[in-house]
C-alpha cells in the first residue's frame, strides 16, 4: 500500500495561484520578500475578522512588481502601464465596501503614472499604493528609472544618469495623503507592519519598499550578486521612528532612512463625498 | 414619461441616467463638459458618482475600473481627449469591460477648433487603439436620438461586455429640441451577465453566445481583470491558439449580434432610384431636406441614414436600395466614403465632403450634390 504523503503546505500558500508558481521573478528579486510580508499583515487582519479576503481587489500596471497581480488569489486586475491608480479609484467608489491595494514599480508609480499618484493622493483617495522601488526599469532591460540616483550608468544612460531622481517619499508627503512610509525588503518586519498599520486605515496610504534588483540594476552597479547587493542595501538602510521629510532623501552614500513619515487621520475622499451629500 | 426641451448633450446625461449609469469620471473638454456638468448635478442624488479626473486617461481607466467593481460607466470628451484615451479603448476590449464613451466631435486636427462641428473622428472611432479588435459606435441626428441612441449603447456595452462609442458632435451637443424622457419600465434595460454567486467558472470562458459571464470584483470569484492576452483561465498565454482564439472571439461576438448593433433609417428607397444619398449624424439633417428639394424638382433620389457607423452591416446596406448612384455626404475629407465604396462596388459611389465649421447650410449641399447630379 502506498504511502499518503501529506501535501507541503506552506501557510501563506492560500495568498497565491498556486498553478501560476514558478513566478517570473529572477533569483535574488525582492518582490516575493515584500509579498511575503505584505501577506502575513493580511493574515493578522484576516485573523482579526477586520477584513473579508473576498473584499480586497489588488490592482497593478506593468512592470516587475505590478505583476504581482497575475499571482496573488485575489479578485485582481493587471492594466495599463502607469493606470493602476486611476483603475483602483474606479473600483473603490463604484464599490466603497472594497479594499484596493495597488501594487506597481516605481516607474509605473512615479514615472509615467506620476501624475495620478499625485492626484489620488491630492484627494485622498481610499487605497493603499505600494511602490516597490528598484531604481531601473527591469522588465524592459535595465533603462533610467524616475528614482535613478545621479550618475548611473543604465541601457539608455550609457554615460551616466544626469538627472538627479525623485524623492517619492516627499512628493506624497506634500499631499493630502493620510499615511506615507517607507520599509526596505532588508527589514520584512517592517513592510509587515507598515502594511498591517495602513490596512486598518483610511484613505490615501502610500508605502515605498525599497528593494533589490541583482539581475538589472545590481548588474549596473557592480552587484551582480544577490547575496552582496541585499547586503549593501541593508547596511544603508537605517530605521528612524518618526524620521522627518527632510531625511526621506534615497542617498547610496548616506543612507536610506526608512521609517512611517507621515501618520494622520485627514477625512478621507469616501468620507468627504459623503460629507458633500448630506448637505 | 415626461416630455421637455434640451440640448443634445443633456440628452446623452439624460439617456445615461435612464440605462442606469453610477459612474461617471471626466475631464472638461467643449463641447462635451455640458454632459459632466449636468449629471454632477443629477447623479449624486440617484446614488451615483461623479468625478473630475486629472485627465482624459485617468477619466476612461477609472470608469473600466467601476465596471469590474458593477457600476455601469461612462466618459465623455471630444477629439483630443479622446486621442489619450485609445489605450484604454484597447484594456476595455481585451478586459471585455462594459463602458460607454461619448465623443462629441469638433473640428481638429490637434485642438483644432474646440466650439466648431466636425464628423472628422469616424475613423478614429474604429481604429483609435493599437491592435486587432472592433467596437460599436453611434452616430445621433437629433436629440431625442441622442437619447436614445444612449440607451442602446449602454444596452449593447453590457449585452456583448464590449466599450460602445457614440459620436455625437458640436451641433447635436447644442442643438435644443424636444425630448421625451422615458421612464426605466418604459424602456428595455439590457444588464450583463454575471456568474452565479460562489460558482468557480474560467472568467474568460464564453457561453454559446461568445460573452463570459462577468466576475465582478467582490464577490468571491477571485476575477482576474488581465490586459496581456489570455486564455480561458484569464492565464498570460502568447501563443497563437490563444492569440487566435480570442482575437477571433472579441470580434465574432460582435458580428454575431450585429442584429442588436447595427442600425440605421431610409426614406424612399423602397422606390425606385436612381440616387441615393449617404449621409448620418448632423449633416443627415441636411442631407434630408436636400433630398426633399431635389424631389420636388424631379429628381429620383432616396436616402440612407447610418445610426450605427461601426460596424456596419454590409449585406443589409447592399439590400437596402438598388440605387445605381451613391452619393456619400459627410463633414469631413471622405472617410465613410472609403467602405461605402468598398461595400457597394458594383455601384458609382461619390464623395461629397463637406468641411464645414458649421451646420452645412441646405445651398452648400445642393452645391456639392449638383456637382454630381
Amino acid at each position: 500500500m502506498a504511502m499518503k504523503t501529506p501535501p507541503l503546505i506552506h501557510p501563506l500558500d492560500k495568498h497565491l495561484r498556486l498553478d501560476r508558481v514558478p513566478t517570473m521573478y529572477c533569483p535574488g528579486c525582492g518582490i516575493g520578500i515584500a509579498l511575503g510580508a505584505m501577506f502575513r499583515a493580511l493574515d493578522r487582519r484576516f485573523n482579526e475578522g477586520l477584513l473579508d479576503p473576498n473584499r480586497i481587489v489588488w490592482v497593478g500596471g506593468i512592470g516587475c512588481s505590478a505583476r504581482a497581480t497575475l499571482y496573488v488569489n485575489y479578485d485582481a486586475a493587471h492594466v495599463l502601464h502607469g493606470r493602476a491608480i486611476p483603475f483602483a479609484l474606479g473600483v473603490i467608489l463604484a464599490n466603497p465596501n472594497l479594499q484596493v491595494i495597488v501594487i506597481g514599480g516605481d516607474g509605473d508609480i512615479a514615472g509615467i503614472g506620476g501624475n495620478h499618484l499625485i492626484h489620488a493622493a491630492k484627494r485622498n483617495i481610499d487605497m493603499i499604493v505600494v511602490m516597490i522601488t528598484n531604481f531601473v526599469y527591469a522588465m524592459t532591460g535595465g533603462q533610467v528609472a524616475p528614482t535613478t540616483p545621479v550618475g548611473v550608468k543604465t541601457t539608455t544612460t550609457p554615460y551616466g544618469n544626469p538627472e538627479p531622481p525623485i524623492n517619492v517619499v516627499k512628493v506624497v508627503t506634500s499631499l493630502n495623503a493620510n499615511y506615507v512610509a517607507r520599509a526596505s525588503v532588508t527589514t520584512p518586519h517592517y513592510i509587515e507592519s507598515f502594511f498591517y498599520k495602513a490596512l486598518g486605515m483610511k484613505g490615501f496610504r502610500f508605502i515605498e519598499i525599497v528593494s533589490t534588483c541583482p539581475e538589472v540594476y545590481g548588474r549596473h552597479i557592480g552587484l551582480r550578486d544577490p547575496v552582496d547587493m541585499y547586503n549593501e542595501l541593508k547596511k544603508r538602510v537605517k530605521y528612524k521612528q518618526k524620521p522627518s521629510i527632510e531625511e526621506s532623501d534615497i542617498s547610496w552614500d548616506t543612507g536610506i532612512v526608512i521609517g512611517e513619515f507621515l501618520e494622520r487621520n485627514n477625512p478621507s475622499y469616501l468620507e468627504l463625498l459623503t460629507g458633500v451629500r448630506g448637505k | 414619461m415626461r416630455k421637455t426641451f434640451a440640448p443634445g448633450n443633456v440628452a446623452i446625461a439624460e439617456g445615461a441616467i435612464t440605462a442606469g449609469l453610477k459612474f461617471y469620471a471626466g475631464y472638461p473638454i467643449t463641447p462635451s463638459s455640458e454632459i459632466m456638468e449636468y449629471l454632477a448635478e443629477r447623479l449624486p442624488r440617484l446614488g451615483g458618482v461623479v468625478i473630475q479626473m486629472e485627465d482624459e486617461i485617468a477619466s476612461i481607466n477609472a470608469i473600466i475600473g467601476a465596471s469590474w467593481a458593477g457600476a455601469k460607466s461612462m466618459t465623455a470628451t471630444s477629439g483630443p481627449g479622446f486621442s489619450l484615451m485609445a489605450e484604454a479603448i484597447g484594456l476595455a476590449v481585451i478586459t471585455e469591460t462594459p463602458i460607454v464613451v461619448v465623443n462629441v466631435m469638433r473640428a481638429g486636427p490637434s485642438t483644432g477648433v474646440p466650439t466648431k462641428t466636425s464628423q472628422s473622428d469616424v475613423l478614429q472611432a474604429r481604429w483609435l487603439a493599437h491592435g486587432d479588435y472592433i467596437v460599436p459606435c453611434y452616430a445621433p441626428w437629433s436629440v431625442q436620438e441622442a437619447y436614445d441612441l444612449t440607451i442602446k449603447a449602454f444596452n449593447t456595452a453590457e449585452l456583448l461586455r464590449t466599450p460602445v462609442v457614440i459620436l455625437s458632435d458640436a451641433v447635436i451637443a447644442h442643438l435644443w429640441e424636444p425630448l421625451v424622457i422615458r421612464d426605466e419600465k418604459e424602456v428595455t434595460i439590457i444588464n450583463r451577465k454575471v456568474p452565479k454567486e460562489g460558482e468557480k467558472a474560467l472568467p474568460y470562458k464564453p457561453d454559446p453566445d461568445l460573452i463570459p459571464p462577468m466576475p465582478i470584483f467582490g464577490r468571491g470569484f477571485k476575477a482576474i481583470a488581465e490586459s496581456l492576452t489570455h486564455d480561458e483561465r484569464g492565464y498570460y498565454a502568447p501563443r497563437d491558439d490563444s492569440y487566435r482564439a480570442l482575437v477571433l472571439r472579441l470580434h465574432m461576438k460582435i458580428f454575431k449580434r450585429l442584429d442588436q448593433v447595427f442600425d440605421y433609417e431610409s426614406y424612399y428607397c423602397g422606390e425606385d432610384c436612381d440616387y441615393m444619398l449617404l449621409s448620418y449624424g448632423s449633416v443627415a439633417r441636411i442631407a434630408y431636406l436636400a433630398m426633399l428639394e431635389l424631389r420636388k424638382r424631379g429628381h429620383r433620389v432616396c436616402m440612407l441614414r447610418l445610426k450605427t457607423l461601426w460596424p456596419l452591416d454590409e449585406e443589409k446596406l447592399v439590400k437596402s436600395c438598388s440605387a445605381r448612384r451613391i452619393i456619400v455626404l459627410e463633414n469631413n475629407m471622405g472617410k465613410i466614403y472609403m467602405d461605402a465604396e468598398r461595400i457597394f462596388r458594383d455601384r458609382e459611389v461619390y464623395p461629397a465632403p463637406l468641411l464645414s465649421l458649421e451646420l452645412p447650410s441646405l445651398r452648400d449641399v445642393l452645391e456639392v450634390i449638383n456637382t454630381w447630379l
